[in-house]
């Protein structure tokens, strides 16, 4: 008997379809689940579509974050300190949703306390919390297999990255799995270091453009609504992360922040 | 009933998966460079030359064979089982590591890297690194947790000595795991030039493979040399786990000998049940870190939790995807020791036999002691001196507190 599959929510295809009607491309922002505690944290998710946040990614803290950049490490382990846990980011995900059901959230992490969690049970309470998607760090496509059963039977999208060093060898397989979106990761390296050149990102994302009809997201490296916009120019969507997680640690109007960055991606193309 | 695997040597499945363990869970931004070391290994593993040129350095610069020795004070201190010692610890550098090391620095050679970096405990694996890095003048970064720093200073000092920079790691617990973390970071952002000399036979695969390959020499020196000294094969085996590549290096060519009781140690801390310590075979459960499935130490919620041990080789919360598989099937039995019992046959031995074990070692010396006298006076035993000491007798005095006076 074939599987009975649940219907995604179909948020994020809604979200880049308007996007593409509006003809600019999207803000996508991530934040870290609890941090610097639960309150605050609740208080920037709900306010980032109003500032002006396309989609958002909610980071799931985890004790080794080894794609992360101090930033992002420091920001896991405020969060962590505080208490937070996998159920207590789908908790925050569902008050999310009590309030907003249109603006895709994905979920972001590492693959330990969703394998420690259960994959099954994961994909099921990721699901009933509101989640469109989750983004693995460490699950190539050699690993995906075990993921995609349980996702798909919950209309959850996993969204791959690639990389400049993933090559034309390799891409399909990537592309075999992903849902979503496409993230392209714009530089080698961790989070919150280096910027990436946007004349090779635009190039990257011409030749991902030849093989995948996903929406391409380009995240790594953007830190201002300048270098957003520039992105923005290239790719459907431009991620920002690190500075952002700044913004929240030090109380530096994030939500300003955010309508800054969006003032830079909406006004990108003439 | 469980029913005998034909073979405990087939190794991993080709994506590298032992049973449920192992792979290759790392950041796409990775996996290129992980199939470049996977292709580049099965290409020099299959190539005459590769293997001969590593035996000349094996034999000439780091001093192989190592001997086995019969420990007859201990042996006769116990009144059990024969005592022998791989005596990896008279190794160039003086541990095992060494011989990994030797391994992966000629395969990056052959791949063109320029760079290594590596993770480093105790600071073994990171001076063997430094060293075949002086010897074949490549650049060295070694990434080394604060902590570890602090408990290993000597070892620090020889890694600079030999031209390496040694980054300290504040993150986490400042520990082994943590450098491990900022060595795949590095790796990440420096694609092109850099080659990551892993120390153990836990990461993504191909490593715990490759390096049990490389380690394997010792238990292939073992088979030989007892066969020569006893006439026949020894009836266990005896070595201590951190990640776990001097006892796989023992382990593997025996595994198949029904007749040869094979016992790893973990490293129990102030005790398994005070939940500070560093056994993830005996307390914890499979999980996801550092690229591979493995016993990993965590949470409820599947957080990394920090190990606890005297010895900086073993402070490490998981352990070798191929050990997790030899444990599921029962083919190895996986004990605790914990820091008391390792001080104290680290004392045994040094007064004994004359030999500083290094405290990792001294693990698998304590549950050899444990063992041995509950075990006829013709059972064969060879422990595994994975190390020496030197780097140790600063931690152990301070450990020994008030009776370091006494002991003196
Ligand atoms: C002497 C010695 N023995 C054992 C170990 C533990 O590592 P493994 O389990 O990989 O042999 C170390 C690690 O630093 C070591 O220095």
């Amino acid at each position: 008997m074939p599987k009975e599959t649940t219907p995604e929510s179909g948020r994020i295809q809604a979200r880049f379809a308007a996007l593409r009607e509006q003809g600019r491309a999207g803000l996508v922002t991530y934040m870290m689940a609890g941090d610097p505690d639960t309150a605050a944290a609740q208080a920037v998710l709900e306010g980032l579509p109003a500032a002006g946040a396309d989609i958002i990614e909610l980071g799931m803290p985890f004790s080794d974050p080894m794609a992360d950049g101090p930033t992002i490490q420091a920001a896991a382990q405020r969060a962590l300190k505080q208490g937070q846990t996998l159920k207590g980011t789908l908790a925050m995900l569902a008050r999310f949703r009590e309030k907003d059901a249109d603006t895709p959230v994905v979920l972001m992490g590492y693959y330990n306390p969703i394998h420690s969690h259960g994959v099954e049970q994961f994909a099921a309470d990721a699901a009933a919390a509101g989640a469109d998607g989750a983004i693995i760090v460490d699950l190539p496509p050699e690993e995906a297999p075990e993921l995609t059963g349980p996702f798909a039977a919950h209309g959850l999208h996993l969204i791959m990255l690639t990389a400049p060093t993933t090559d034309e060898k390799r891409l399909p397989a990537v592309l075999d799995h992903a849902g979503g979106f496409l993230y392209y990761v714009s530089i080698t390296g961790i989070t919150g270091t280096r910027s990436a050149d946007e004349t090779q990102v635009a190039e990257a994302v011409a030749r991902l453009r030849a093989k995948t009809d996903l929406p391409i997201a380009v995240g790594f490296g953007i830190r201002t609504p300048d270098q957003a916009a520039a992105i923005a120019r290239a790719a459907d969507a431009a991620v920002v992360g690190s500075a952002l997680v700044e913004r929240i640690a030090t109380g530096d109007d994030p939500l300003g922040f955010v309508a800054a960055l969006a003032e830079g991606v909406r006004g990108a193309r003439p | 009933m469980t029913k005998a695997l034909n073979t405990y040597r087939a190794g991993a499945d080709e994506r590298g998966h032992f049973g449920i363990f192992g792979g290759r869970y790392v950041a796409e931004t990775l996996m290129p460079l992980i199939l470049e070391v996977e292709r580049a290994y099965a290409d020099a593993k299959a190539d005459p030359a590769f293997q001969a040129e590593l035996d000349g350095y094996l034999k000439h610069y780091v001093g192989r064979p190592s001997p086995l020795y019969f420990a007859q004070h201990m042996t006769e201190h116990l009144g059990g089982a024969r005592i022998y010692f791989k005596r990896e610890d008279l190794n160039h550098t003086g541990a095992h590591k060494v011989n990994s090391c030797m391994g992966q620095i000629l395969l990056a050679r052959r791949m063109g890297k320029t760079r290594i970096i590596a993770e480093t405990g105790a600071g073994q694996h990171g001076v063997a690194t430094a060293t075949v890095c002086a010897l074949f003048g490549l650049t060295c970064v070694i990434y080394m947790g604060q902590v570890d720093i602090e408990r290993q200073a000597p070892n620090v000092f020889r890694m600079k000595l030999l031209g390496a920079e040694v980054k300290p790691v504040t993150s986490g617990s400042a520990t082994l795991k943590d450098a491990m973390n900022d060595a795949m970071r590095d790796w990440v952002a420096n694609v092109d030039d850099t080659y990551y000399l892993i120390g153990t036979v836990a990461g993504p695969h191909p490593y715990p493979s490759m390096v049990r390959d490389f380690q394997c020499v010792i238990g292939e020196e073992t088979r030989a040399q007892i066969l020569e000294q006893e006439g026949r094969l020894p009836d266990s085996l005896v070595a201590c786990i951190g990640g776990g590549s001097n006892a796989m290096g023992l382990f593997h060519p025996f595994l198949d000998e029904p007749d040869v009781r094979i016992v790893g140690v973990e490293a129990a801390g102030d005790g398994v049940e005070t939940g500070r310590h560093a056994a993830s075979m005996t307390g914890g459960r499979p999980g996801v870190l550092h690229g591979n499935r493995m016993y990993l130490l965590q949470t409820d919620d599947g957080q990394v939790v920090e190990a606890h041990s005297i010895s900086a080789g073993l402070d490490y919360p998981g352990v070798g995807p191929e050990h997790c598989w030899l444990k599921d099937t029962g083919r190895v039995e996986y004990v605790p020791i914990t820091d008391a019992e390792a001080v104290e046959a680290f004392q045994t031995v040094t007064r004994l036999e004359g030999i500083i074990p290094a405290l990792e070692s001294a693990h698998a010396v304590a549950q050899a002691i444990k063992l041995a006298p509950t075990l006829p006076r013709d059972h064969v035993m060879v422990v595994n001196m994975s190390g020496r000491g030197d780097k140790d007798v600063a931690t152990v005095a301070k450990a020994l507190g008030s009776d370091v006076g006494e002991a003196l």
